[in-house]
């Protein structure tokens, strides 16, 4: 049984019947973890003093941000491609987790940024990313509620995913390039494998990016599983309306 | 495609078409400027490039829903898509049709609202050229969110919203051309940037562009 | 049991206020939304059960 198996709405709400539980238990302990022990049982840095602690809601907001959007350019691809519905419907129901993380990841940098930088906003690259980001996110929402139709909306939003995806890749090197700006270097660099973060903040902020990153699966699935149903619920009356 | 091209070019034209009104836009904005910051010269040769680079994009993106929704409401868009000609090359013809009527004579504008702006001499060039270059742009990733909301009642906001994150490559590096020029530094970065992102978006774009609007008229 | 955040507190206290916060929003709209979702399935299923 392939992974296409679940393209199927009601193989997908059993699957996601199964798996919340785990999920929601999981990624909320994680996440409670993370932050607990980061807020409490980490020092100070010598130079951020306490405000280091922003760090655990900062960066894995900021990096689920990302990741909820290329989850959608994924999902966009297989509706396009190969017309599952479900896969709109996931890319729908993440886009709302994605914002939230993007306004997380936003605020919690100019919460950070002002002691820091001395400057509520500074447009500084990553910051200044994400705030387009932001702006495609709410783009690609508004374009959802803006189209009655279900499947054209599905294509619509799917093709301003990707040609979003394309600019949100060139906006980043244009950022890049109009101000050099003021962040530090990544604070995981997967691809490196070096760090500019010391180890005792390193692994609470590893359970929170794990936290996070759970607690917007468990979310996609339980948002998806409400889509669908939403979308059932029409296409019955549709029904109904035609037959009566 | 010619007759397409004259088409759109004589009903910009005609009374009622709106040609010029982009023009009276570019020429308000950049008089209100100096009200909101203030008359001192060096601070508006300071901000003129990118100023005058705002106010073409923001006359460019007010014209765009007569791109499509004229066509759409009167049944042309129906034919256009039946028609023997490829639905990009057609929608390339509206965009360039688009940007002579409205891009055009804002590039040509531009040096003339530069003065109000109190422009330094070396960035009357740049102006141009960045804009020339960045303007056509504009039209064509504009064409692309007039397809996305065709159809879409009251979609110009929608446009906007859905356009201007699009355009933030084309102003940085325009701008940034604009700028670099008018100070007498070095533009040959953002201009190669500039260049490229034109040439890719006039090339592929009205591909994803007829794909929407077969999408959205289905 | 308050670490010492030093003169940072009011910084990163916000800061945690404002995700939490806005996190509980979201997962509460979305549990809301949901329910919301079963009951209209629930009522078209009826009706489609009635007419059906």
């Amino acid at each position: 049984m392939s992974i296409w198996s679940y393209a199927n709405p009601v193989k997908f709400l059993t699957l996601s019947a199964r798996v919340q539980p785990v999920l929601w238990v999981l990624s909320l302990a994680c996440v409670a973890t993370g932050l607990i022990w980061g807020f409490f049982g980490t020092p100070q840095d010598y130079r951020q003093g306490a405000t280091v602690k922003i760090i655990y809601l900062h960066v894995p907001a900021a990096l689920m941000a990302i990741n909820a959007w290329f989850m959608m350019l994924v999902a966009s691809l297989i509706w396009l491609i190969r017309r599952h519905h479900v896969s709109a419907l996931a890319a729908k129901a993440a886009a709302p987790v994605g914002v939230v993380m993007t306004v997380i990841a936003l605020l919690t940098g100019a919460i950070w940024g002002q002691p820091m930088w001395g400057t509520w906003w500074a447009w500084d690259p990553r910051l200044t990313s994400f705030l387009i980001l932001f702006l495609f996110y709410l783009g690609y929402i508004a374009l959802w509620e803006a189209i009655e139709d279900p499947d054209t909306a599905a294509d619509l939003t799917s093709v301003l995913c990707l040609v979003g995806s394309v600019f949100a890749v060139l906006s980043r090197y244009a950022v890049q390039f109009w101000n050099q700006g003021l962040h530090q270097g990544t604070s995981v660099p997967v691809a490196t494998g070096g760090r500019s973060v010391d180890d005792v903040f390193f692994y609470p902020l590893v359970i929170c990016m794990i936290g996070f990153g759970l607690l917007f699966v468990a979310l996609v699935f339980y948002r998806t599983g409400t889509e669908i149903r939403l979308r059932r619920a029409a296409a019955l009356r549709a029904r109904a309306g035609r037959a009566a | 495609m010619r007759a397409l091209l004259i088409r759109d070019l004589t009903l910009a034209l005609r009374a009622g078409g709106g040609f010029g009104l982009g023009l009276a836009f570019f020429l308000i904005v950049t008089v209100l400027v100096p009200f909101s910051v203030g008359p001192q010269a060096a601070l508006l040769q300071l901000i003129a490039p990118g100023v005058l680079w705002l106010g073409a994009l923001l006359a460019c993106l007010l014209s765009l829903d007569r791109l499509l929704a004229l066509d759409f409401e009167d049944g042309t868009l129906d034919l256009l898509l039946t028609a023997p000609l490829p639905l990009e090359g057609a929608l390339s013809v509206k965009a360039l049709a688009h940007w002579l009527t409205t891009g055009l004579p804002l590039v040509l504008a531009a040096p003339v609202l530069g003065v109000l702006l109190n422009l330094a001499t070396p960035g009357y060039l740049w102006l141009v050229v960045s804009l020339a270059l960045g303007t056509p742009t504009l039209s064509v990733i504009g064409c692309f969110g007039a397809a996305l909301t065709v159809g879409i009642k009251r979609g110009g906001l929608l446009l906007s919203l859905l356009v201007l994150p699009l355009y933030v490559p084309t102003l940085i590096f325009g701008a940034e051309v604009a700028r670099r020029g008018a100070g007498g530094q070095e533009v040959t970065t953002p201009l190669l940037m500039l260049a490229g992102i034109t040439c890719a978006v006039i090339a592929l774009m009205p591909f994803a562009s007829a794909a929407v609007l077969r999408m959205g008229l289905r | 049991m308050m670490p010492e955040l030093g003169k940072y507190a009011v910084e990163v206290l916000s800061a945690y206020a404002v995700s939490l916060l806005l996190l509980a929003v979201l997962v509460l709209w979305t549990l809301r939304r949901g329910r919301a979702a079963r009951a209209t399935l629930d009522a078209a299923e009826k009706e489609a059960g009635r007419h059906g």
